[in-house]
C-alpha cells in the first residue's frame, strides 16, 4: 500500500515562508475569468453563496413592499388579483428556499473546513456543483416569473388549484422542475457537509468537541437527506400529474388532494429547523465570544439541536389541522407540537445564562443576537398558541399565522445571519464593518421587523384571511394595516443600511487582523482573509477552544497550531475517523474545473427542455449530463485512485 | 501529540476510508428516502380506497424469477469486489460482468411485466403508483447499472489494485441498494395483495 512512510510533520516557526509558498503555489487557482468559473475553493462559494442569498433576500423584499402598498388601505387596485397571487407566492419560496437556506448554507460552506481545521470541503467539486446549481434553479423559476407565468398559488402550492384544470398555463411547472433543481443542490450540499463532519476534523477533535455551528448545519444535512425527497418527488408527480395525466393528486381518477399536503408537509416542517438550526449555531457559536465566556452547556444544547430535527419530522401534521383529519391524529400531533419547545427553550435558556454569567460585550453583533434571542421566544410563544388545535382552527389561514412565521424566520434567521456577518465579515474580507452604521442597521431593522409584524397578530384575531388582494371598508383593518406597511419599509430600509454597509467596508474598513474578537475556533488562528489552503499545517487540537486554552485550563493537554503534518506534496487533506478524529487517511483533493458549472447547466437545460416537451433535446442533454459526470469522476493517477508507485 | 501515528498513512483513494465512500452512503440515505415516500403513497391510497383500489392480483409469473435474478446479481458483484481485496483481477471482472449482465436481464424482464398491463398510469391511481414507483427502480436499476459498466471496463483497464478499488466498492454499494429496494418494492406491489 502507498503510505507517507517517513515524519511529514512540520515546525511552521523554522519553514514557515518556503512552506507557505509552496502551498500557495498548490492550491491557488488561476486567474480571470476562467479561474472564476473553476474554481473550488470553499471560501469562494461561501462568498457566493451569501451574496446571490443577499439578492434573493432583496427581491423578495421588494415583492413584500408591492404587496404591502397593495394592502395599506381597502379597495386598492394597484395590483390585479392575478399580479398579487404571482408576488406572494414568490415573496414566499424566494425567502424560504433561494434566501434563507442557501445564506445558511454559505455561512457553513465559508465556515465549515475553518471550523473543522481543515483544507477545504470533502467534495469541493460538488460544493462547487451545488452552488451552481442552487442559482440557476432561482433564475429558472424567475425567468418564469419575468415572462408573466410566474407560480401563483403560494408557496405550499396546494392541489387540485395547482392541477392543469385550474391552472392551465406553465406556472406551475417552472415552479415544479425549479425546485426539483433546487433539491438537487440542497442534497448535494448535505451529503457534503456530513461527509466534511464526519470525515475532515482536525486530529483531535472528537465528536464533543465540535463548534456548535457545525453541530446545526450537520443535523440540518441529515434532515435534509431524509426530507428533501418527499418535496421533490411532490413537485415530480404534480408534473405527471399536469402533464401525462397520472392521478395522484386528481380526485377524478382515484387520486387524493391531501396527499399533496401530506408530501409537502413532511418535507416542509423539517424545513423549518433547516433554516434556523445552523442559525441558532451561529448564535452559540459567536455570541460566547461576545460574552467572554464559554457557551453554558454545550452538550445540551447539542442534544437540543438533535432532538429538535428528530422531532420535527414528527410534527407535520400541525400544519393540516383544518383539513377534517380524525381527532385521534389531531391529539397526537398537537402533543407533540408542544413537545418540541422543550429543546427550543434549552437553547434560549443557554444563551440567556451565557450572557448573564458573562462579561458581555455590547458591539453590533451582540445586539443583534439579543435580539434574536427575543424574537425567537416571542415566534416560539406564538407557536403554542398555533400547535393547540382548537386555537389554530380559529387562527389557521389569517394573519395570526403569517406574523407568527415571520417572527420565527426573520427572527432566527435574519437576525442571527446579520449578527453572523459582523462577526465573520472581517474574516472573509480582513476589514472591519462600521460599528456606528451597524447599530442604525440594528436599530432599524429590529424596531421595523416589530412595526411590521407584532400588529400583524392583531389583524390575523380580527379575522383578516392571508393571501386576499384587498379588503373593504369598515372592517376594523385599515389602521392596522398601514401600520405594518410603514414598519414594512422602515425595515427595508433597515436591510439597505446593512449593504451601505458592507458595500463601504470592504473598501475602506478598519484592518481587521487574524482575531479582531478574541474568538475561541480554529478560524481565528488563519490569516484574514485566510489564505488558499486554510492551515499551513494540520492542526492538532486538545480541547473545545483550542485559542482559549491558556486562559480556560479545560484540559491538561494544548492544541498544537504551529506544529503538525505539513501535506504538502500536491492538493491534500487529512481524513479522520467519524468519532475520535484519529488520522486514517491523506485524501488526495481535486484541481479546479469546469466539470462542475458545465453538468450544472446541463440539468437546468434539460429541466427547461422538459418544461417544453422538447424530448429529443432533453435526450441529447442527458447525454452531456452523463458525459459531463463521466469526465469528472473519471480516474486520475494524481488522486491515487490508480496504483500509485511511491508517495514523493 | 499525533505526531507517531502520522508516519503511516495511507494516500489516496483506499478502501472504505475515503470520502467518496461515505459520500456513497449519504446517497442511499436519500434514495431510500425517496423509496419510502413512494410506498407511502401506495399505502395511503391503501388505506383510503381499501383493497378494491388493486385492479388486479398481481401475478408472480415474471417477478418472482427476476427477483431472484436481481439477489443473484448482488451476489456476483460482492463476489467481484471480494476477489478485488484478494488481488484475483480476472475473477474481479467477471463477478461484475455477470453481475451487470444479470441486472440488464432484470431490466428487460421489468419491461415485458410492464407491457403485460391491463392498465396505463394515466388510468387511476393505483396505475399510476405502479408505473412511477417501478420506473423509478428501473431507473435506478440503469443508473447502477452504468456504474457496474464503468467499474468493469475501469477494472479490465487495470485501474484497481489490492488496496485500491475505491470505486468499486462504491458502485458495489449502490448496486446492493438498489436490489435491497427492489425487495421491498415487490413485498409492496405483489404481496401484499395476497394477504389477508
Amino acid at each position: 500500500m502507498a503510505v507517507a512512510d517517513y515524519d511529514r510533520s512540520l515546525e511552521l516557526e523554522q519553514s514557515g515562508a518556503p512552506a507557505r509558498d509552496r502551498l500557495t503555489h498548490i492550491w491557488e487557482g488561476e486567474p480571470g475569468l476562467k479561474g472564476w468559473l473553476s474554481t473550488v475553493d470553499h471560501k469562494e462559494y461561501g462568498k457566493r453563496y451569501i451574496a446571490t442569498a443577499f439578492l434573493f433576500l432583496m427581491l423578495g423584499g421588494v415583492e413584500a413592499l408591492v404587496m404591502r402598498l397593495q394592502l395599506a388601505g381597502p379597495n386598492k387596485t394597484l395590483l390585479t388579483p392575478e399580479q398579487y397571487d404571482q408576488l406572494f407566492s414568490m415573496h414566499g419560496l424566494t425567502m424560504i428556499f433561494l434566501y434563507a437556506q442557501p445564506v445558511l448554507s454559505g455561512f457553513s460552506v465559508y465556515l465549515f473546513p475553518l471550523l473543522l481545521g481543515a483544507r477545504d470541503m470533502a467534495f469541493p467539486r460538488l460544493n462547487a456543483f451545488s452552488y451552481w446549481i442552487y442559482l440557476f434553479s432561482g433564475l429558472f423559476i424567475y425567468a418564469g416569473f419575468v415572462i408573466g407565468y410566474g407560480p401563483n398559488d403560494g408557496w405550499f402550492n396546494y392541489v387540485p388549484y395547482a392541477l392543469t384544470r385550474y391552472n392551465p398555463g406553465p406556472n406551475m411547472d417552472f415552479y415544479a422542475i425549479g425546485m426539483i433543481l433546487f433539491g438537487v443542490s440542497s442534497t448535494a450540499g448535505a451529503a457534503n457537509f456530513v461527509v466534511t463532519f464526519l470525515r475532515a476534523r482536525a486530529p483531535g477533535m472528537s465528536i464533543n468537541r465540535v463548534p456548535i455551528l457545525t453541530w446545526g448545519t450537520v443535523t440540518t444535512s441529515f434532515g435534509i437527506l431524509f426530507s428533501v425527497p418527499a418535496v421533490s418527488l411532490a413537485f415530480f408527480l404534480l408534473w405527471t400529474d399536469r402533464q401525462f395525466g397520472t392521478h395522484f393528486f386528481d380526485p377524478s381518477g382515484q387520486g387524493q388532494p391531501l396527499l399533496w399536503q401530506h408530501l409537502f408537509w413532511i418535507f416542509a416542517h423539517p424545513w423549518v429547523y433547516v433554516v434556523v438550526l445552523p442559525a441558532m449555531g451561529i448564535v452559540s457559536d459567536a455570541l460566547p465570544i461576545f460574552c467572554r465566556r464559554p457557551l453554558v452547556g454545550y452538550t445540551v444544547v447539542v442534544l437540543a439541536t438533535v432532538a429538535t430535527m428528530v422531532m420535527g419530522f414528527g410534527v407535520w401534521l400541525h400544519h393540516m389541522f383544518a383539513t377534517g383529519i380524525p381527532f385521534l391524529a389531531l391529539s397526537f400531533f398537537s402533543a407533540a407540537s408542544f413537545v418540541i419547545t422543550v429543546p427550543s427553550a434549552v437553547g434560549v435558556f443557554a444563551w440567556i445564562a451565557t450572557i448573564w454569567t458573562g462579561r458581555p460585550v455590547l458591539s453590533t453583533a451582540f445586539l443583534f443576537f439579543a435580539g434574536f434571542i427575543v424574537m425567537f421566544t416571542i415566534g416560539g410563544v406564538s407557536g403554542v398558541m398555533t400547535a393547540a388545535a382548537p386555537s389554530d382552527q380559529q387562527l389557521t389561514d389569517t394573519y395570526f399565522v403569517v406574523a407568527h412565521l415571520h417572527y420565527v424566520l426573520i427572527g432566527i434567521n435574519v437576525l442571527a445571519v446579520m449578527g453572523g456577518l459582523y462577526v465573520w465579515f472581517p474574516k472573509m474580507t480582513g476589514r472591519l464593518l462600521d460599528e456606528r452604521l451597524g447599530r442604525w442597521n440594528f436599530w432599524t431593522v429590529f424596531l421595523g421587523f416589530n412595526i411590521a409584524f407584532l400588529p400583524m397578530h392583531w389583524t390575523g384575531l380580527a379575522g383578516m384571511p392571508r393571501r386576499i388582494y384587498t379588503y373593504p371598508e369598515g372592517l376594523g383593518w385599515t389602521a392596522v394595516n398601514v401600520v405594518t406597511t410603514i414598519g414594512a419599509f422602515i425595515l427595508a430600509a433597515g436591510v439597505l443600511l446593512l449593504l451601505v454597509n458592507v458595500l463601504v467596508s470592504r473598501r475602506h474598513g478598519a484592518p481587521a487582523g487574524p482575531n479582531p474578537w478574541g474568538g475561541p475556533t480554529l478560524e481565528w488562528a488563519t490569516p484574514s482573509p485566510p489564505p488558499p489552503y486554510n492551515f499551513a499545517v494540520i492542526p492538532a487540537v486538545a480541547s473545545r477552544h483550542p485559542l482559549w486554552e491558556r486562559d480556560l485550563r479545560e484540559s491538561g493537554e494544548h492544541s498544537s497550531i504551529q506544529r503538525g503534518m505539513a501535506l504538502d506534496e500536491g492538493k491534500e487533506m487529512l481524513s479522520t475517523s467519524a468519532l475520535d478524529a484519529e488520522p486514517e487517511l491523506i485524501q488526495k483533493m481535486p484541481e479546479d474545473t469546469l466539470a462542475p458549472l458545465l453538468t450544472a447547466l446541463a440539468a437546468t437545460a434539460l429541466g427547461a427542455a422538459a418544461l417544453v416537451h422538447a424530448w429529443i433535446a432533453a435526450a441529447i442533454l442527458a447525454l452531456l449530463l452523463l458525459a459531463a459526470v463521466l469526465a469528472w469522476l473519471w480516474p486520475r493517477r494524481e488522486m491515487g485512485q490508480i496504483s500509485e508507485r511511491r508517495h514523493a | 501529540m499525533h505526531d507517531a501515528p502520522l508516519m503511516r498513512l495511507p494516500v489516496g483513494s483506499v478502501g472504505h476510508k475515503t470520502f467518496g465512500w461515505w459520500g456513497m452512503t449519504t446517497v442511499v440515505m436519500t434514495e431510500g428516502s425517496l423509496f419510502a415516500y413512494l410506498l407511502f403513497i401506495y399505502y395511503y391510497f391503501v388505506v383510503q380506497y381499501g383493497r378494491v383500489w388493486i385492479p388486479e392480483t398481481p401475478s408472480l409469473r415474471l417477478a418472482a424469477p427476476n427477483t431472484v435474478i436481481l439477489l443473484l446479481s448482488s451476489v456476483f458483484v460482492w463476489w467481484g469486489e471480494n476477489s478485488a481485496a484478494r488481488g484475483r483481477t480476472r475473477r474481479q471482472s467477471l463477478g461484475l460482468a455477470i453481475g451487470l449482465l444479470l441486472g440488464l436481464i432484470f431490466l428487460v424482464v421489468q419491461a415485458f411485466e410492464w407491457r403485460d398491463k391491463p392498465f396505463t398510469m394515466s388510468s387511476t391511481s393505483y396505475g399510476s403508483s405502479y408505473f412511477v414507483t417501478t420506473g423509478f427502480h428501473m431507473a435506478h436499476v440503469a443508473v447502477g447499472a452504468l456504474m457496474l459498466a464503468c467499474v468493469l471496463l475501469w477494472s479490465l483497464l487495470g485501474y484497481f489494485d489490492r488496496e485500491r478499488h475505491a470505486a468499486l466498492s462504491i458502485a458495489a454499494l449502490y448496486w446492493h441498494f438498489v436490489d435491497l429496494v427492489w425487495l421491498t418494492i415487490f413485498f409492496t406491489f405483489y404481496l401484499t395483495p395476497y394477504m389477508g
